[in-house]
């Protein structure tokens, strides 16, 4: 019997936790190694070991894509670039989606149901697709574009193209990434007692107070949580710039991908995709520890 | 309170509307009668006509419902399995690894398999690795779906089933099984939709050969733009929709029939 238990338990966690070491941490750790090769003279890498009968043939191990990062602000400055597009790019899905978190909360159950399917509807039509509804509305011969100019005429500024701008890059992302938010931000809110709220505003508190010192300090877990989905995601997007931004319009996303898919710089790439991991784990930690202490604070009072 | 319900109104009918409208232009392009997606000539259903006389975008759908299929039941195993070890047996390193792939921006997951597959396995990159690649990020969505369900659940049931001397085998698949069965449909129908969808992991994972949905449509996006690419968005928003009702329909229908027995 004992056995048997003993299989069980090794076959239900085992299996999937090899396949995972197999797919997932295996491939984690190869891109580490790869990122201290040299590149290859066609792409790819080169070899560890120099090949019989040549001398000059670069092998080994090397720190030189690292060197190269470095050795360019442009790299870094693409990274900084990166960095301030997820953050707007997270505030503005926060903004967009607490109101309507807050109102599939507050609304009645079977009609909470169906508002929720209609966020989620979208969100489930290709992802693809949904980048590409934005080149056919920003589209400089678009309907919108022809209004907005316009009105832009009437006042004397010059006519505006929206298509493969920062500007439409940011909206791209904000749509990709909304459901991210609003679907956490829901979760939480929903849990909430409007006990405390009707208590507060029997008290003579404002709306605006009930929001500052119930609704909004109860749901930090999920502004957290969906914080670092739509951060994390929109930190490494480079399908969003490659259909609505310019050529100046490059972030991390889209430098990772050129240096696996057409520069085909193995090493460089393994370096850019360990920078934006550790960028990550940064800010998430930062992130984690500045709530804590927030919360060690609010109980402290 | 009326007063700042109709404000959060506003603001959520805004955001719909937002959510909303991009899809809306795409479906009714769909049908105009005209190569630019500017201004409405006509109606029209010569692109689904284009689109079904495209003999690589017929494969593509083929070879993405392939991978979408395969990747989903090799999900829903191995995410079931994974599901019911963290419960059990409650080992934190195990739900990590479980769920890390899931936090990982794609593009790292994409690239480092990409890596892998090449120089480790010196696999020919096509169907077999994108469909390891989509396995690898559902698992994960499987396993949160199918714990979640088992936390709910009483756990005096499997107690009273192993009680009246079922054995662990009787106890899985006669208890276990048919309760965590909703979750593994709603697993498998995520992971489904998520694999027909992912294209950033697939653009690092496809071969040469064959035609992929989703890339298929991404070189229709930066080539050449035509509202074939319209035609073949409807038709995905109304497979996925069809997969969500589905899902729906079967989740509510097993939780009638546990309901129903409840009852009686």
């Amino acid at each position: 019997m004992i056995k048997e238990k003993n299989i069980v338990r090794w076959l239900l966690s085992g299996v999937p936790l090899l396949f995972l070491l197999l797919f997932f941490i295996a491939p984690s750790l190869i891109i580490v190694f790869t990122s201290f090769r040299f590149p290859g003279e066609f792409g790819g890498l080169a070899p560890l070991i120099a090949p019989m009968g040549t001398v000059d043939v670069e092998h080994g191990l090397t720190l030189e894509a690292y060197q190269f990062f470095f050795s360019d602000t442009l790299y870094v400055r693409v990274f900084i670039k990166s960095l301030q597009v997820a953050v707007v790019t997270t505030l503005i899905c926060l903004i967009m989606s607490y109101p309507l978190a807050l109102l599939i909360a507050r609304s009645k159950e079977r009609l909470r149901n169906i508002m929720l399917l209609l966020v989620v509807l979208p969100f489930a039509s290709n992802f693809l697709i949904r980048i590409y509804a934005w080149v056919i509305i920003l589209d400089p011969e678009s309907v919108l574009s022809y209004f907005i100019n316009l009105i832009l005429n009437l006042v004397g500024i010059s006519p505006v193209i929206f298509l493969f701008s920062p500007f439409a890059v940011l909206l791209g992302m904000v749509y990709v990434h909304l459901p991210f938010m609003i679907l956490p931000l829901y979760i939480n809110l929903e849990k909430h007692d409007p006990i405390l709220l009707d208590a507060a505003q029997d008290l003579g508190a404002s709306h605006w107070k009930c929001f500052w010192y119930i609704t909004w300090p109860l749901s930090i877990s999920g502004v957290s949580s969906g914080i670092v989905l739509v951060f994390i995601s929109a930190l490494g997007m480079f399908a969003v710039p490659d259909i609505l931004g310019g050529t100046g319009d490059i972030l991390i996303g889209n430098l990772i991908k050129d240096q696996f898919i057409s520069t085909r710089d193995w090493p460089f790439g393994a370096v850019l995709s360990i920078m934006l991991a550790l960028t990550i784990l940064l800010i998430i930690g930062l992130g984690a520890y500045f709530l804590r202490r927030l919360r060690k604070r609010n109980y402290a009072t | 309170m009326r007063h700042s319900h109709s404000k959060l109104w506003i603001a959520g009918a805004l955001v719909y509307i937002f959510l909303y409208i991009p899809l809306a232009i795409v479906v009714i392009y769909s049908f105009n009668d005209s190569k630019l997606n500017t201004e409405w000539v006509g109606f029209t259903l010569s692109w689904y006509e284009a689109l079904f006389n495209n003999k690589e975008m017929l494969i593509a759908v083929c070879n993405s419902l392939i991978i979408a299929i395969s990747s989903s039941f090799g999900a829903t195993i191995l995410g079931t399995m994974a599901g019911l070890a963290i419960h059990r047996y409650k080992l934190r390193v195990l739900s990590i690894l479980f769920f890390a792939p899931i936090a990982m921006p794609e593009i790292l997951l994409g690239v480092s398999l990409l890596l892998f597959f090449l120089q480790v396995l010196n696999l020919t990159l096509g169907m077999v690795s994108i469909i390891i690649a989509h396995t690898t990020f559902c698992i994960g969505f499987v396993a949160i779906i199918v714990k979640s369900r088992l936390q709910d659940m009483d756990e005096s049931i499997f107690e009273s089933a192993r009680d009246l001397g079922a054995s662990s085998w009787q106890c899985f698949h006669l208890v276990t099984l048919p309760l965590i069965m909703p979750a593994m449909i709603a697993g498998a129908l995520m992971s489904f939709t998520l694999s027909i969808d992912d294209f950033i992991i697939t653009f690092f994972t496809k071969g040469v050969g064959d035609p992929i949905l989703p890339i298929q449509i991404y070189t229709m996006i930066k080539v050449a733009v035509t509202p074939e690419v319209n035609a073949i968005s409807t038709l995905l928003m109304l497979l996925t929709l069809f997969t969500i009702i589905i899902g729906i329909k079967l989740s509510s229908s097993f939780l009638y029939v546990r309901k129903n027995n409840e009852s009686t």
